[in-house]
């Protein structure tokens, strides 16, 4: 054995837990870093897209002979070039259109040699329109009388979702409180610092390579594909840094097909990168619902039954968006025991903007309602009855292997213990009752505190045939590891999870790993960054793929040693014994001897990790994710009732994070999560009149900054989840979810307001205040 | 064809001689006249802080300055932070903090956070707020922000 082995005892430690620094964070922070959006390739041509800026109109005629004929541009196309192709996943959209059904609706495309003269080039296309009259609201929509606006789609029925448990007459017949509100969700967006973007290149094999911020790479082929006419087979997907995703990136939008067909027919790359302006109105948005929603509860606060009926404008085309329900009603089945469900949701077709897959997908949205309904029963239970609002949730909340009516098995279930760790650290009740005392006092400012809690899947959702993850794991000769995984890296941190997780395994530095994720060509299958799934099932595939690669160097190791591999570990780049880390062999030395010898014994080890779920069926009964979580938020703010503005001071957060695997990570997913659902509550708002947005830009558009962030407390509930890596579950949505129902709950214990309709801005937070003084006096 | 106008000014420490069309904007002449592409374009109104440079020691959103108007001055873009190959404290902080996720308005946010702690080395954790106000940042909540910020200043005080 080598020399420097003698003596050498390495301890067993544990990266898991710790706090693990962002691998490419350095590049980022001194500018290095390009972002797609600074892309140049050579001969790249700038791609611009005309949208229509009007609802609804039939295009009368479209004369492009002025642009083209301005120096510098190459191509220009409209519907006519791209004939039969069909985009999105209900095939109702188009990379061009030769009619007008939204405001952002791809008129022309140009193809110039630089922005400015492809930004020139657009206004010299002039389109003749004839206006039709729109449709601005499901409810509209679904008017006998109402425009058809998709051809294919009768009575502008978009998609339709049911679910049914129980008997709903019998436990409205068992209730001693019913509730029945109806909750309007509102459009917000997800404003990507780094702007939309793609670039194409198509080789002279007819291959195209599509430069992309997609979060899902692989099925992106298949949804790219029947857009451009072209085999999914020949489309490369490469995925350089992007700035910002949060759902915005989980399907196709035509300004991608458009890229592409501007590359295919000039022979040049192209790039299409939108301003800020084009970002808001040619983005999706989060799914607006009106959410009318029934709940019962005994008067012992036993929750009898939910039913929501759900209304969502779906827009001119369907994406992500109207697909939410079936998170929705995930939450109205499983936000607490309830016995009795019964869920409708229909999607109706509008000249609206349409909705894309947004952060909670859905479940913000719901929870907004369940969670206030549940501070309602609260409420009514504390003063009727004298019961103790934390004791009225913890007899609905579910235990440890409890189903749910859709067949969610909560294997591991610690809401109880979020619920009460929340409320104690915050010191939730008797705060609640000193401000429910104060509420009808004189005063301007007035403080509140508000609970909320949801239910989220934590171990991906299956709703493709497969939720799996592809890994490829090898090292070299001086113990550095390279992972190629099917994982995305949109910002979220899954290159800091996986290296810390091999590192983990394999007793090497995680600055020894390196992460291959962002080329299709190379790295194996995933379905996607989505759901909060990536650190549960990537991080499950890497920890296999680590494992194997361990074991195989450890059997190689046992040999030589004269011991079983049983008794040997790899640490602190040694193989060590297990029992002592007494060292026997530098790491690197063993690879090196693995490798040469008469027959070589090289480390390069696969997995494919499907997660233990169940396919999310047409009959929405099946347990869809393999873990689930919960969260509590509780809010404090102040109401000025004098402006309307409500301040978030301090938010208590208790989630089931199953275990904490990268714990700076984890802290920063908590603290952005949150910033978003404190837009969502107080702040955004898209304003549309007839189809157009009204506010497309950061002045009108009020995303939060650096002085509306509250004080942050976190409380990580380890519930050790027994499929999740290391027992971690998903975390990433939670926090976006609950906190806006806090803030409603707590402006409501201030002010004795209930705010059904977010956003809770000023204005409307001020003028309700006014309206309460008027009807009191 | 738009009129071009020469241009002197000291970049990062260097000179720069170069012709400018009149209309350009001075982020449009880093991004693309400069290859400089760390200061990013989120907005281009002055809204978002993506596009932050140094001028003179002063912060500006360079996208609504004319490239004209540098003629004399001194910039700083994020590229002139480093010395040699070691990051600059701030931009160590930052990446020590786990303030940076998708990284895309971290140059503007770490420009005018050094900015910021070099008027006031002792900056509060208010103070701070209010002079990141005009970065906005969609990732992090800015929390890790503000703890990466204080960590430069020194300041030890309970998150607030």
């Amino acid at each position: 054995m080598a020399e420097d082995v003698a003596f050498k005892h390495i301890e067993k430690t544990s990266l898991i837990g710790k706090r693990i620094k962002k691998p490419d964070a350095p590049a980022k922070a001194i500018g290095k870093t390009r972002y797609i959006n600074d892309m140049v390739l050579p001969q790249m041509l700038y791609g611009k897209i005309l949208h229509a800026g009007r609802p609804h109109a039939e295009i009368i005629s479209i004369d492009t002979s002025e642009a083209e004929k301005l120096a510098g541009v190459h191509l220009v196309i409209t519907a006519k070039d791209t004939p039969d192709l069909k985009l999105g996943f209900v095939k109702d959209n188009a990379p061009l259109k030769s009619k007008v059904l939204c405001e952002r609706d791809e008129v022309a495309a140009v193809a110039a040699e630089s922005e400015a003269i492809a930004a020139a080039a657009i206004k010299l296309i002039k389109v003749s329109y004839k206006d039709l009259p729109g449709v601005f609201s499901a409810k509209d929509g679904l008017k006998k009388d109402a425009p058809q606006i998709q051809e294919n789609f009768p009575g502008n029925k978009s998609l339709k979702f049911k679910f049914k448990h129980g008997d709903l007459a019998e436990a409205e017949a068992g209730s001693d409180i019913i509730l029945d509100h109806v909750f309007n969700v509102h459009y917000v967006t997800h404003c990507c610092m780094g702007t939309s973007c793609a670039i194409a290149d198509f080789d002279h094999n007819g291959k195209l390579t599509i430069y992309s911020q997609t979060q899902y790479p692989y099925n992106y082929k298949m949804d790219l594909a029947p857009a451009l006419g072209i085999d999914p087979g020949d489309i490369r997907v490469i995925q350089p840094t992007t700035g910002g995703s949060f759902g915005a990136k989980l399907d196709v939008y035509p300004y991608e097909p458009v890229a592409a067909i501007l590359a295919q027919k000039t022979g040049r790359p192209v790039k299409v990168l939108f301003d800020r302006e084009e970002e808001f109105i040619n983005s999706p948005t989060r799914q607006p619902a009106a959410i009318h929603l029934r709940t019962g509860c005994t008067s012992d606060g036993i929750l009898t039954f939910r039913s929501a009926d759900v209304l969502m404008d779906n827009g001119a085309y369907t994406s992500w968006g109207p697909t939410v329900p079936v998170i929705m009603m995930r939450t109205v089945s499983g936000h607490y025991r309830v016995p009795v469900i019964d869920f409708k949701a229909q999607a109706v077709y509008s000249n609206n903007a349409y909705a894309g897959s947004f952060r909670g997908y859905g479940n913000v949205q719901m929870t907004y309602a369940t969670a206030q309904h549940m501070d309602m029963f609260a409420e009514e239970l504390s003063e009727k009855h004298g019961m103790d609002p934390i004791e009225f949730h913890l007899k609905n909340a579910q235990k440890s292997g409890e189903v749910t009516p859709q067949k969610s098995y909560l294997r591991e279930c610690v809401l109880a213990e979020c619920l009460t760790t929340a409320a104690a650290a915050s010191d939730y009740v008797n705060k609640h009752k000193t401000y429910t005392e104060a509420c009808t006092e004189e005063g301007r400012y007035k403080r509140g505190i508000g609970l909320a809690s949801s239910i989220h899947n934590a171990g991906g959702a299956k709703i493709h045939k497969s939720d799996g993850c592809g890994t490829i794991l090898k090292m070299d000769d001086y113990a550095r590891v390279t992972v190629i995984t099917g994982a995305s890296e949109i910002g979220q941190g899954i290159d800091a999870v996986i290296s810390q997780i091999v590192s983990e395994e394999l007793g090497v530095p995680p600055e020894h790993v390196t992460l291959v994720n962002n080329d299709s060509d190379i790295g194996p299958w995933d379905v996607g960054v989505h759901a909060s799934r990536t650190t549960f099932i990537a991080g499950n595939g890497a920890k296999r793929a680590a494992i194997k690669a361990k074991k195989q160097i450890l059997a190689a190791a046992s040999k030589q040693a004269n011991v079983t591999a049983e008794e040997l570990d790899l640490r602190g780049g040694y193989v060590v014994q297990d029992k002592d880390g007494a060292a026997v062999i530098r790491l690197d030395r063993m690879l090196r001897q693995m490798h040469f010898q008469p027959t070589p014994d090289v480390v390069m080890v696969s997995d494919y990790y499907e997660p233990n779920s169940e396919l999310e069926g047409k009959d929405h009964i099946s347990d869809h994710s393999a873990a689930y979580s919960h969260a509590v938020h509780i809010a404090e703010v102040v109401v000025d009732t004098y402006t309307g503005e409500v301040k978030v001071e301090k938010v208590t957060m208790a989630q089931d994070v199953g275990r904490v695997i990268n714990r700076m990570g984890l802290e920063a997913q908590m603290e952005g999560g949150l910033a978003f659902g404190l837009g969502f509550a107080l702040s955004e708002e898209m304003i549309f009149e007839e189809g157009r947005l009204l506010n497309p830009s950061f002045r009108d558009y009020k995303v939060p900054t650096a002085p509306e962030m509250p004080e942050i407390e976190m409380h990580f509930i380890e519930s050790d989840c027994e499929e999740g890596p290391y027992g971690a579950k998903g975390i990433a949505e939670l926090p976006t979810i609950v906190i806006a129902p806090a803030i409603a709950n707590a402006v409501y214990n201030a002010t004795g307001i209930r705010f059904l309709n977010p956003p809770m801005s000023p204005e409307k937070v001020a003028r309700a205040i006014w309206e309460k003084k008027q009807a009191d006096s | 064809m738009s009129v071009k106008i020469k241009l002197d000014f000291t970049l990062n420490s260097r000179p720069v001689n170069i012709e400018v069309p009149a209309e350009m904007t001075v982020l449009n002449l880093l991004r693309d006249g400069l290859d400089l592409k760390g200061t990013k374009y989120a907005c281009g109104e002055g809204e978002c802080g993506a596009c932050t440079i140094e001028v003179d020691g002063r912060t500006i959103n360079s996208c609504l300055m004319m490239a004209v108007d540098l003629q004399g001055r001194e910039v700083m873009t994020i590229e002139g932070m480093q010395e040699g190959h070691a990051l600059h404290p701030m931009q160590q902080a930052f990446v020590d903090h786990g303030a940076v996720q998708c990284g895309f308005c971290m140059p503007g946010m770490i420009i005018q956070a050094n900015y910021l702690v070099k008027q006031n080395p002792e900056l509060t954790r208010e103070e701070m707020k209010r002079g990141l106000e005009g970065n906005i940042c969609r990732c992090t909540g800015y929390t890790k922000v503000l703890d990466a910020v204080a960590a430069v200043v020194g300041l030890n005080e309970r998150r607030n």
